[in-house]
């Protein structure tokens, strides 16, 4: 699935990474607990997360995540963008809750085995 | 055999922010030595756990990095309060984090596991109120 799909299903704003829509990611992960997130290593991921520090965009960084999306409209300081921009990650903010945000990524066929069946 | 890289870290303790940082350093370092994403992983996520895990608990301490081309060696040494119960640290989910550092997203008790589950050797030395000394090897597939 490319982000330019994410963004769209969870009406997402872009805030950087403008550049990566066209990116694959194959599976995703939804937590605030940034030691359960570095327990699961799958390529190409996308992280939603309601916690907002630099630890969630350097968790990501550590995964070789592609993208992280932030639920319930919250924003990352600048400090977080430029740390997302230098390594490559698009940041996305979501208005959607967290189960919602998961559960449409989901049905749209985004799976946490890391394959995307659509 | 020549000498291995060595790459040492001091982790500030006081600034929860800016842990994290040797890890990310140590991830460019092995990537533009060449090494296989999958050992650069496994390497900054046990190293970026220790790291955090000096932060809460330690008041800080020294990251030290050896690459050799067929194994890498991270020796994290801190003079903070140590571990008493080393068994029941390394148990997923035991934590003694407060719930002010759950709340910034760590604490779950995972990082001792994760930090096991990633290496293909950790020894930890601890002692109470003189600190502890992680030894973690990982070797390149």
């Amino acid at each position: 699935m490319k982000i330019e799909l994410v963004k769209q299903l969870l009406e997402a704003k872009v805030v950087c990474g403008e550049d990566m829509m066209d990116t694959d990611v194959c599976s995703a992960c939804g937590s605030d607990m940034m030691s359960d997130v570095l327990a699961y290593v799958k390529d190409q991921a996308v992280l939603l997360t309601g916690l907002v520090n630099e630890q969630v965009i350097r968790t990501a960084a550590m995964m070789d995540m592609k993208c992280v999306v932030f639920v319930r409209n919250k924003r990352p300081t600048q400090d977080m963008v430029s740390l997302a921009d230098n390594n490559g990650i698009a940041v996305l903010t979501t208005p959607l809750r967290m189960f919602e945000a998961c559960g449409k990524l989901y049905e749209a066929g985004l799976n946490r085995d890391g394959v995307a069946n659509a | 055999m020549p000498e291995p890289l060595k790459f040492t870290y001091d982790i500030n303790g006081e600034n929860f922010a800016s842990a994290g940082e040797a890890s990310m350093q140590i991830k460019k370092e092995l990537r533009s030595l060449g090494f296989d994403p999958q050992t650069i992983r496994r390497v900054s996520i046990a190293m970026y756990e220790g790291e955090i895990n000096m932060v809460i608990h330690a008041g800080g301490g020294v990251a030290e990095v050896l690459v050799s081309p067929d194994s890498i060696e991270i020796i994290l040494t801190d003079h903070g309060p140590g571990i008493p119960d080393i068994d029941l640290a390394m148990q997923e989910g035991y934590s003694t984090a407060p719930d002010t550092i759950r709340s910034i997203g760590f604490g779950a008790g995972m990082g001792l596991p994760n930090m096991k589950k990633y290496t293909d050797e950790m020894v930890i030395e601890s002692h109470v109120q003189k600190g502890t000394r992680v030894f973690m090897r990982f070797d390149v597939k």
